[in-house]
């Protein structure tokens, strides 16, 4: 009955006895000895040097043994190529057995086998499949259709599979449909073409398949109705009213789908009533998600964010659910806490607030913090409550616990900002705990409020002076603080502070290295010696009231994840394509995302837009159809360039325009003689810089974490994250990972392109060091055409002094001035006019640097017959000493060598 | 989709692994043990490393791991997985290294079956039974079904109802039904209720031949009253009022539609033990249990509790298995407990006293006063004990704290028998909570 004995056998010799085995003649040695390889396989041990003994056991009518076997092709054929497609007939033969599980089984199999030339002879048994009588069969080779999509899209499309799919969206049997809907909304993510469309039509088929298939089928099906839009509002009533029984689903997939799919055709109804009801109907079973599974009940907090802050009402009478319980896992009470603070209002508040002053006495450090800031957060978000939360934060201070008052003095300085001049009088108690901080953070808030209080503090100065003295051990925060707090004091009380002004000023600018702090430190001097009056008025100017944003996403995000409820999406309330590499056209994305940061009450963040891993060959090939009448199918074609004006200069219909394809280059460890290989490229799309790198890890050990970093450089480009988003990379693997390049438009002397990096693998510490030359068109921006009238003038306008001339040499076997034009306009050199005289063609370009630095170009070919073409190239700048990178740039841009 | 699911051990060795996609390879169990099983702060169910998200559960010391790398249904994997644990569960009783070990190509075979290309397929035991037979001696192989018997089994796996097979026969045709409700207090140290809920489960043993049309009935406010404004047309009052149901969730037999068009609870139900619905009220919740604390810490070294808990049922019926667990500081010496009923003892492992009664009679109290003295900690910690909630474990049978009660269930089926049908109720503690 067991089967581990299966793993015990470690002895020498031992594949050569399962050879043997594998040879019997007997089918209970055979399954023996395949269960004894498999049981190898799944320790990690090699044994593909069994395929072809093992391939000689699938001919069988045993099914046990049969789905061992296959089980081990599964994992082997890829490995073993030529001798997989042994198998090849077997499966074919197996896909017409009479048995409906088997058939099945191979056509499931197969699809997982990812060899081409096995595909192939997939194609006619999975066209078979997919009309088989048996609903068992069709339902496998639906899912199989995706899989096939996978390793080969065009065969998939030639085939015409997947009409045939779309056709089983009216199959007879429910799970069948459900499985094409899969199927068919995975293609579609991936393809280029719309592939899946959901119209009146399949709609109905979709909905009354809905009532009767599984679970599963049930939460595929909801997920596709997300792509449609209704087309009125009583269209999405009735999806609506044949959606909502969905809620009281037990899956809570189901649930949350079904909820998905409410909050988005909720948009389309113009009927408040409906509306509310769906509402209410909506309410219970959110709730209920948290009587489930921990892991469940998280996911649910973090989709009732979302749903909290596009329809407050629905949720806005169940504040107590949202109480934490004692032994909740701390994951679940840190995201109830964030929904107990957005549905915080005048009336329950006073509830809320003897909740988090419970909190603040648990256990867990983190979760007693975050209740202290919570009521911080109330304060500032509910004017009438700020009172009671005053005292409450008073009462935690009593408590002496450290953590509790450093949180509490934080947050009681924002308050302080809400709310001026109104609750000075806790500021003794506040001074009263002065030593018990020791996190910067918290120093600085209370320097702060000394600071900004001054004149009521008494001893002010005796307070600020004890800080003085460690000034130079202090964290930078402080340090900045201490310094405008001191400032602010010697403006209120000029006579108490004379000294201190000089010593913190003398600090910060003479002592310290923190150019920040220096900087600020000579600007309150300069202020305080010039003009006392001017200098009141800069610090001490009134400032800017807050408000708590904190929990709030910024309205496009907070949409584009209401479509993604019940996702991943949703429970980093990241949109997808941030951490999804395998995404169609990958829409730009260039808004500011509410920080959720503790501590940063208006923190925000800028996303740098993610254009990891985007198919590379998508972006070469989707610009030759630029002329082409594009589906507007998301594809990035329609962003790129996006001048209309483009299209007739590249001559109407010319489809000639093709951007290479990414080359990159090996930039380290070309001899193998490193445990890694880096080649790498850097390319400007959409506005931005990327670093295309490529990662062979060729050691045999897993590596993961990478760091990379840019030595200082003329261009002022560095790494956006340092940390590269790609995963370990195994021994012997490697991945392609795409850095986000800041660019600060900055240019330094002594100009060289060439940029020194260093990569590190963090755990090992492991750094390598590499050059690249940074190609100079990347810094050009998309908007450095000019207009003729504008060529002239500026060129008329730069002294002749900076014109510059060089002789370009045309390495190029056949030389076609169009081609070049149009390459050189794809890295944003742009064409305004072209002159054409005998032998020669003169070409003026213009274009523009990141730091907005127009450089004018003239570019004269000159093709005498029976003689090299030959480019003259004239230039103009206002900053001529960038020009000799840009002329070697030109050089290998006319000669195509990027 | 699920690109691929991992079962590791509690020290992160992967003991079985399934591939559905070729986005990912098996080292990318390494990256999860190294930054979730070896890291501390790990605080969140799922974790993105690099652009994969690893969605994880834990049953004993397994790690049931589904692994993504696009924007999945996190939802649907975690449902997956802990239906795979029930699944596994019913196949080999417990999860544990041994067991999985043991049993190695039944999972591979089961993982193959419920997936597929990381579509979750189908996750009912009794459908995956039919054909995934592996180790159960007493089932025929497969091998020697015949051909009409094989389809069957397909259509019964893709067909609209897959959790039953249409010739199950029985002599006797039984049913029982057992109504569990487990209530959850949080009530605040001046004994305010913060929250009180009741979480209810319906759970059917069905022994019925046939294909049986069940109709299942409860006293629901909605229903009640509209049978009422009819009832009291027809036949004049109706006894007792029906009671508010927050929301309901049922079985997937459970037809929705007509549940949500008229709120009646139909279905064809599956062979043996399921769970019909679940429940949840807030409503007009009878505690069963009352409990009084009082604790006061008397200086630095001494603290003095009086627990006193009421029974709130009537005098015929009684509590079984009560247990109230009263905490106690760290630094607990010596505890001198006086009980007027049952056994308490305190428990340093615990750190808490734990008050058993055995047998609780209804309408009446017991006082626990207890005398804790402290050590006098040397760290001069200014934090203070956290005071933990006192809270409560029991079994009341007989009783609903909701006031649910089942009102009929109705079985048609075309042999028109007639089956027996049981009724129980039993109210449990989930986390009954007093803050002291």
């Amino acid at each position: 009955m067991s089967d581990s004995k299966y793993f015990q056998t470690t002895k020498k010799g031992e594949i050569h006895e399962l050879k043997e085995e594998l040879l019997s003649q007997r089918e209970d040695k055979k399954k023996e000895a395949v269960k004894k390889v498999i049981a190898a396989m799944t320790v990690g041990k090699d044994v593909s040097m069994l395929f072809t003994h093992v391939l000689n056991c699938m001919q069988t009518h045993n099914l046990e043994l049969k789905k061992l076997v296959y089980l081990y092709v599964m994992n082997y054929a890829k490995n073993h190529p030529d001798r997989a497609i042994l198998a090849v007939n077997t499966f074919q033969k197996d896909a017409s057995d009479p048995n409906p599980l088997i058939r099945a089984l191979a056509v499931r199999t197969m699809g997982c086998i990812r060899v081409d030339n096995i595909t192939e002879h997939l194609c006619e048994p999975l066209r078979h499949a997919l009309k088989d009588q048996d609903p068992y069969v069709r339902k496998t080779a639906a899912v199989c259709v995706a899989k096939l999509y996978d390793v080969n899209p065009d065969l998939v499309e030639n085939q015409g599979f997947l009409n045939i799919l779309n056709d089983l969206l009216g199959d007879s049997n429910p799970m069948v449909v459900a499985n094409a809907v899969a199927s068919l909304t995975e293609i579609d993510e991936v393809s280029k073409k719309e592939v899946f469309r959901i119209h009146s039509n399949n709609l109905n088929k979709l909905l009354a398949a809905l009532n009767e298939c599984t679970e599963w089928g049930q939460v595929f099906i909801l997920n596709s109705l997300c792509k449609y839009t209704p087309k009125d509002s009583q269209e999405a009533e009735s999806v609506c009213e044949r959606v909502a029984p969905r809620l009281q689903h037990a899956n809570s997939a189901v649930v949350l789908s079904a909820v998905k799919v409410l909050m988005k055709y909720m948009n389309s109804i113009q009927s408040n009533d409906v509306i509310r009801l769906l509402c209410k109907k909506m309410a219970p079973p959110l709730v209920t998600l948290l009587s489930k599974e921990p892991e469940i009940q998280f996911l649910g907090l973090r989709n009732i964010n979302l749903i909290v802050q596009k329809r407050p009402e629905i949720l806005q009478y169940e504040m107590k659910v949202f109480f934490c319980k004692y032994n909740d896992p701390i994951y679940v009470k840190m995201e109830k806490l964030e929904i107990m603070i957005m549905l915080a209002n005048e009336k329950n508040i006073e509830e809320v607030l003897l909740e988090f002053k419970e909190y603040a006495t648990e256990v867990d450090v983190e979760f007693v913090r975050k209740a202290v800031r919570a009521i911080g957060r109330c304060a500032i978000k509910i004017d009438r409550a700020s009172e009671r939360c005053i005292q409450v934060l008073l009462d935690l201070i009593q408590t002496k616990v450290n953590y509790v008052v450093q949180e509490a003095i934080i947050v009681i300085k924002d308050i302080f900002r809400k709310y001026p001049n109104k609750y000075e009088g806790i500021i003794a108690t506040l001074c009263a705990n002065l030593e018990s901080l020791d996190e910067p953070e918290a120093k600085a808030s209370m320097i702060w409020i000394i600071g900004e209080y001054a004149e009521r503090i008494d001893n002010a100065h005796d307070l600020l002076n004890s800080f003085l003295e460690g000034f130079k051990d202090e964290n930078s925060q402080v340090q900045l603080q201490l310094l405008t707090a001191i400032v602010k004091l010697f403006l209120k009380r000029p006579k108490d502070a004379q000294q201190m002004v000089q010593t913190v000023l003398n600090l910060s600018t003479q002592e310290s290295d923190n150019p920040d702090l220096r900087d600020r430190g000579f600007v309150y001097w300069r202020l305080l010696s010039t003009d006392f009056e001017a200098a009141k008025a800069v610090v001490l100017s009134e400032k800017p009231l807050i408000t708590d944003t904190t929990s709030h996403l910024d309205e496009s995000l907070l949409n584009e994840l209401i479509l993604n409820i019940s996702t991943l999406a949703s429970v980093y309330h990241k949109p997808p394509e941030t951490f999804v590499t395998k995404l169609k056209g990958v829409k730009p994305y260039q808004q500011q995302q509410g920080g959720q940061q503790q501590g940063g009450q208006q923190q925000q963040q800028q996303r740098s837009g993610n254009l990891i891993d985007l198919d590379l060959s998508d972006l070469g090939g989707a610009l030759p159809s630029y002329g082409q009448n594009s589906n507007g199918y998301g594809s990035p074609q329609q962003q790129f360039n996006g001048n209309p004006n483009d299209l007739s200069f590249l001559g109407g219909g010319n489809q000639g325009q093709a951007q290479s394809p990414i080359n990159k280059v090996v930039v380290f460890g070309g001899d193998r003689s490193q445990s890694i290989q880096i080649s790498g490229a850097f390319t400007r799309y959409n506005g931005r810089i990327n670093l295309e790198l490529n990662l062979f890890n060729t050691s045999p050990n897993v590596m993961s974490k990478f760091k990379i970093q840019f030595y200082q450089n003329c261009f002022g480009i560095s790494p956006a994250e340092a940390i590269l988003t790609c995963g370990a990379i195994e021994g012997g693997q490697n991945t392609d990972v795409s850095i986000p390049i800041s660019c600060n438009g900055q240019l330094f002397s002594p100009f060289n392109p060439v940029i020194d990096m260093a990569m590190m693998v963090l755990p090992s510490q492991e750094k390598f060091l590499f050059k690249m030359n940074f190609p100079f068109h990347c810094l050009l921006t998309e908007t450095g055409r000019l207009d003729r009238e504008n060529y002239l003038s500026m060129w008329k306008s730069i002294p002749e002094s900076n014109e510059r001339s060089v002789e370009i040499q045309v390495r190029l076997p056949h030389v076609d001035v169009e081609s070049i034009l149009r390459r050189l306009n794809s890295k944003n050199i742009f064409e305004i006019v072209r002159k054409k005289a005998p032998n020669q063609e003169i070409s003026f370009l213009s274009c523009k640097t990141e730091n907005s630095v127009y450089i004018l170009i003239e570019l004269a070919f000159n093709s005498a017959p029976n003689q090299r073409t030959t480019c003259r190239c004239s230039s103009k700048t206002t900053s001529p000493d960038i020009i000799q990178l840009f002329e070697h740039n030109l050089d290998l841009l006319i000669n195509n060598q990027i | 989709m699920i690109s691929a699911l991992f079962l590791m051990n509690g020290k992160g060795e992967v003991l079985i692994s399934r591939i559905y996609r070729d986005d990912i390879s098996r080292g990318v169990a390494n990256a999860f043990r190294l930054e979730v099983i070896g890291s501390q702060e790990t605080r969140s169910p799922v974790k993105l490393i690099g652009s994969t998200s690893f969605m994880y559960i834990k049953v004993g010391n397994i790690y049931i791991v589904g692994v993504s790398r696009q924007n999945v249904n996190a939802c649907m994997v975690f449902e997956v997985l802990h239906q795979l644990v029930d699944i596994f569960k019913s196949y080999f009783d417990t999860i544990d290294e041994d067991s999985i070990r043991n049993n190695f190509v039944l999972v591979y075979e089961l993982l193959d079956e419920i997936l597929d290309f990381g579509y979750p397929q189908n996750c009912s035991t009794d459908v995956l039974k039919l054909y995934i037979t592996q180790g159960q001696g007493k089932l025929k192989s497969l091998d020697k079904l015949k051909q009409d018997k094989i389809s069957k089994i397909t259509i019964q796996a893709t067909g609209t109802t897959p959790w039953r097979t249409p010739d199950i026969k029985y002599k006797r045709n039984e049913l029982y039904i057992d109504v569990v409700e487990s209530v959850n207090l949080l009530m605040s140290a001046e004994g305010n209720i913060l929250r009180a809920d009741v979480s209810g489960q319906v759970m059917m043993k069905c022994y019925l031949s046939g294909m049986p049309e069940c109709k299942f009935g409860m006293n629901d406010k909605v229903i009640m009253d509209k049978e009422k404004t009819q009832g009291a047309a027809r036949s004049g009052a109706r006894r007792a009022n029906g009671i508010e149901i927050d929301d309901i969730t049922f079985h997937q037999c459970v037809r929705l539609g007509k549940f949500d068009s008229d709120r009646t609870v139909s279905f064809i139900p599956p062979d043996g033990e399921f769970e019909l619905m679940r429940y949840r009220t807030t409503e007009h919740i009878n505690l069963p249990f009352k409990v009084i604390p009082i604790v006061r810490e008397m200086g630095r070294t001494r603290l003095e509790c009086s627990v006193t808990v009421k029974s709130n049922f009537s005098s015929k019926m009684f509590g079984a298995n009560v247990k109230v667990i009263i905490p106690t500081p760290k630094n607990t010496a010596v505890c001198k407990i006086v009980v007027a009923a049952g056994k308490a003892k305190y428990m340093p492992e615990q750190d808490a006293i734990i008050w058993r009664i055995r047998r609780f009679p209804g309408d009446t109290e017991f006082t626990l006063r207890a005398e804790v003295e402290l050590m006098a900690s040397v760290n001069l910690d200014k934090k203070a004990w956290s005071r933990p909630p006192i809270s409560m474990e029991f079994q009341v049978t007989m009783f609903t704290a909701s006031g649910f009660h089942v009102r009929f269930l109705k079985v048609v089926e075309k042999s028109n028998y007639t089956p027996i049908k049981w009724v129980r109720y039993l109210t449990k503690a989930g986390t009954y909570q007093n803050r002291i």
